[in-house]
Parts: C-alpha cells; structure tokens; sequence
C-alpha cells in the first residue's frame, strides 16, 4: 500500500494509526488511510473485516455501541474526531450517512427531507420548501414524487426509499457522504440507479462507500481500500487493485478465491 | 429399489398417515369447541346485558331521556322515584380520564426511560416494580387509598378526603402498568434504523425521541392509553373504596362522587331481581357494556394505523 495516499491531491480525511477495540477486541488495527476531496472511495472486503466498523468511525456513530473504546487520528476539518471534543450535531451535519437498509422515517416525504435542516435550527419555509426541492432533485427523486410530497415516505418502493435517505443525507448540505453498503437491499435496477447518482454526487460531495458486491467498487469507485480482520490490506486507485494488485491476498479477494 | 422394501415402507407409510389425521381432526375439534365456546359466551352476555339493561325502558317506563339528561338519582323514593344517571356517567368518565392523564404521561415516561435512556439498568428495576404492580390485588389498592391517601387528602386539600381526586389516583397507579408495559413494546418494537439515522442526520437524543421515535410509536402508544382507560372505567372495587358513593354530580376534583361501578356493586345487593331498581342497574350496567365496545373500536382502529 502507499503509493496513493502519497500524492498530492486534497483530502477531507486523514486517517492515523486508528486502532479501535470492542471491550477487549481489537477490530481496526493500526489503519492510515486518506479519503480525497470529490471522490468516491469504495471499502471492500469479507464479513466482519471492519469496513463498516470502519466507516461508523468517521462520523462517530460507532460511539453509540457501548464499550468501544479508540486510540490515533482521525482528522477531519483540523480536528482530531478521536479527542472528544467534538460537536457531534456539527460533525454529523457535515458527514452525512446512508445505511444499508433504507429507514426513512413515518413521516411525509416532505418531513423526511426537511428533518435536518429543522433540527440544526431552520424555520423559515421558503427556505426549506426550496432545500426539499434541491436535495430531491439532486437525488433525481423530485420528479416522481412532487406531486406526493405530503404523502407518507413509507408508501415508496425500495429504490426510492434509499434514494429518499441519500436526499436526506444531503439537506444539510455535507461535505462527506458515507455509504453502508447502501445498495445489498435494493434490486438491479435500483442498485444501478443508485450507482449512477453517487456517480453524479460525487461532484458536490465526498463519498466514502462500504460496498460487498466487487463489480460496484470497480464500477463507481476512484479508490478502492480492502480490509482483512481489522486490517487495511491495500488502498489505491480502483484500476491497480482490481488489475494489479500489490497485495496476494487482495488478488485472491478481488478475483473470488475467498470472501 | 427393492420391491419388499417399497410396498412395507408404503404400508408404514398410509397406516401413520390415518393415526396422523385422527390426531390432526381432533385437535382441530377441541380448538374449535373452544373458540365457539367463547363466542358463545360472549354473545350470550351482550344478548342477556342488552335485554336487561333495556326493561326498565321498555316494561316499567323509565324515561331514557331522565335516565341520560337528569342528575336526581333516587330509585328507592316510593311516591316519585327519580333515574337520573348522569352523575354516574360524569362520575365515569372524569375518573377515567383524569386518571389516564396522569398515567399516560407518566406510563410513556418509563417507557421511553427504559427503551431509550437507560436500556440495561432501567429495565432491570422498572420491569420487576411494574410486574409487582400488576400483581397487587384492586382490593388492597383500594385499602391503601381508604387508610392512608384518604386521611391525607383531607388533611391537606380540605374536605372529606373521599373524593374524585382520591379515586383518579389510585385508578392512575392501577392503570400505570398496562399503559407502561405496552408504551414499552411499542417503543422497543420501532426499528433499530429509525435512531441510527436520526443520530446519523446530527439529532440529538431527545430530538430524536421527540420528533422521530415518539410520532413513529404514536397508534400504539395511544392503545396503551386506552386499555389503561378501558382497565379504569370498568374497575369498581377500588374506587368504591375512596370515592365517596354519593348520588350528586361533583362540582370539583375534590368532591365526592360516584361511578357506574360503585354504584352497582353498591345497590346490587338490596334491590330485588326484577324490581325497578334492580332493573335501572342493569342499564347502568348496558352503559359499561357500550363503553367497552367503544374502546375495542378505538384499539382496532389505532392498530390499524400502526406503521411497524
């Protein structure tokens, strides 16, 4: 590993020395890593390999499972995430995240989306009437629900509900979306479309995507990192680990010999 | 295959088939004796309540229109006997709300205090105390409120003690684990996915709770309260108790009053079978009938709307 992370492009985070436990289980080890600006980095690897641990840190939500305890960097806009001092509502307003299975909340597609921007404070409706309208336009969603915006979020297929979260993710304007394996829910076409908007986002956002299926990392992602038992194997740019891999058991990964 | 072999495993096979589907027609039979039984009985109690309650309307001449507007209670008084049982109903009806007002807030309280705030310990102390409540018999609720809320509320709010106060309290505290319990598996039922992403999106937890968890439980919440109403409204023995018994509309929380219940349980002994007085009773009784038809419709109709 290494070449990557060496170049000179912006990044939003820095990752150093992150070493995570669960009690007295040690789940990240030792991980550097660097996620660049306007990019999607996909996180590949088996079962229990860390990736969504992993990918939990960087907004701190892996703080709500009691006895996990860390230790390094994770730097993110000058501040160490690790020191706890940090304003989680900021944080999390700024590192959006999509999980794998799309939760929108029994509220009117409207509600759903304006959520954010009214908890960090918003009131005024023209205002909000106008990041709904950005945030599901952006998700390419506007079109198939304008007309049905106070109608419950729960009457959407499973495609739209994810896409209905991403929306969600986005109203309060982030910097970072993070992805859960955001698509092992969803069916082909759903899946695609999907792909195709984190393709799209990518301008306005960083995407950090968790994903178990290989042909989505190599098809979206700029740079792919493969973990291994809490380790990051190798981290770089998605056509060298899918086409020359540095690493034998990255190899066998990618080209199905376990996993 | 080996021939022999088919023909007796085929044998086997037919004969265990025949003891499998006497067994399957007689369990099939006792269910359903059961289930008849229960409607049966239950339609035998509507039919018998609804033709009694409905007499003293139709074979001695009670108006229903006294019975349901007047607030003069008096079957006893042989030259003008008066069926007014409005204060009964207002008796009713204020218990069952007031005391749902306190134990709504204060069941959903506890219960989002053990889904949400302190899962592993709350639950551990709160579950056993609500259980311990459920168990405590209505008579000794009852004692409880006669020989120490009574005394004190006399001696602090004024008046007799026995009062629609003392009743809504006690009936608060019978009902708060019914209201309790299912807040708790209407919030512990709502999907894991429901926090993260609230979490996930800056929320803190009492936004959270506030304006994802508490909107996403409400039908259910709202059954919990109404079971705890229906629980209150049909209690008699307890409130019996501290109310007060008296045949007069109250005009404030810490008058005397008294219920459907009590006052059945009161007159049902000295009235004759038959006679007016016992007969106005069973339409007393009709009203109690009416009330909880109403709150199942209620209950079916918020689980309708429930949405996990």
């Amino acid at each position: 590993m290494g070449q990557a992370v060496l170049t000179e492009e912006k990044t939003v985070f820095d990752i150093k020395n992150l070493n995570l436990w669960y009690g007295k289980n040690l789940a990240l080890k030792d991980i550097d890593f660097a996620i660049y600006n306007n990019e999607i980095t996909a996180i590949i690897g088996p079962s229990g390999c860390g990736k969504s641990t992993f990918i939990k840190t960087l907004n701190l939500m892996i703080q709500n499972i009691p006895g996990v305890r860390m230790s390094g960097e994770i730097n993110y806009d000058h501040q160490n995430l690790i020191n706890g001092k940090v304003d989680l509502v900021d944080l999390r307003k700024k590192v959006g995240m999509v999980f794998q299975k799309a939760n929108p909340f029994p509220k009117s597609i409207y509600e759903n989306v304006a959520y954010g921007p009214k908890i960090h404070g918003l009131k005024k409706k023209g205002k909000l009437d106008e990041i709904v309208e950005r945030s599901l336009r952006d998700v390419f969603l506007w079109d198939e629900v304008k007309d049905r915006l106070n109608t419950s979020a729960l009457g959407l297929s499973g495609g739209q509900q994810q896409r209905l979260c991403i929306a969600r993710a986005i109203a309060t304007k982030p910097d970072v979306i993070l992805m859960d394996e955001p698509t092992s829910a969803l069916d082909p076409i759903s899946t695609i479309k999907i792909e195709e908007l984190a393709l799209q986002l990518k301008k306005d956002y960083s995407i950090v995507m968790v994903t178990h299926n290989m042909q989505q990392a190599a098809r979206v992602s700029d740079r792919t990192a493969f973990f291994l038992m809490g380790e990051l194997i190798e981290y770089a740019h998605t056509s060298k680990i899918f086409s020359a891999p540095s690493d034998k058991r990255t190899e066998d990964y990618v080209t199905g010999r376990f996993g | 295959m080996d021939n022999k072999t088919m023909t007796a495993s085929q044998r086997l096979l037919k004969k265990s088939n025949k003891s499998l589907l006497q067994m399957e027609l007689r369990g099939k039979s006792i269910v359903l004796i059961s289930a008849l039984i229960i409607i049966t009985a239950t339609i035998s109690i509507t039919i018998f309540l609804g033709t009694k309650g409905l007499q003293a309307f139709f074979n001695n001449g009670v108006s229903l229109y006294e019975f349901l507007t007047s607030t003069n209670w008096n079957p006893t008084n042989a030259e003008s006997p008066a069926y007014g049982a409005v204060p009964f109903i207002v008796g009713s009806f204020a218990v069952t709300f007031l005391s749902a007002l306190i134990a709504a807030p204060l069941g959903i309280g506890g219960a989002i205090f053990m889904t949400e705030i302190a899962p592993s310990w709350g639950k551990k102390i709160l579950q056993p105390v609500i259980e311990l409540l459920v168990g405590i018999p209505s008579v000794v609720y009852g004692f409880i409120g006669l020989s120490v809320l009574v005394p004190f509320l006399r001696d602090s709010v004024g008046g007799q003690g026995f009062s629609l106060l003392a009743g809504m309290i006690v009936l608060s505290i019978m009902i708060l684990p019914t209201v309790t319990s299912i807040a708790t598996d209407a919030m512990s039922s709502l999907p894991k996915g429901l926090r993260e992403s609230s979490y996930a999106i800056g929320a803190t937890r009492w936004q959270t709770i506030w304006r994802v968890l508490i909107p996403a439980a409400m039908p259910t919440l709202l059954t919990a309260v109404v079971l705890g109403m229906a629980r209150a409204f049909g209690e008699a023995l307890a409130v019996q108790m501290v109310i007060g018994n008296v045949r007069t509309l109250p005009s404030a929380i810490t008058d005397p009053s008294a219920t459907l219940t009590t006052i059945i349980t009161l007159n049902m002994g000295h009235t004759t079978f038959g006679s007016v007085e016992n007969n106005v009773l069973w339409s007393l009784a009709l009203i109690l009938l009416a009330m909880s038809f109403i709150f199942i419709i209620l209950i079916r109709y918020l689980s309708s709307r429930r949405q996990f």
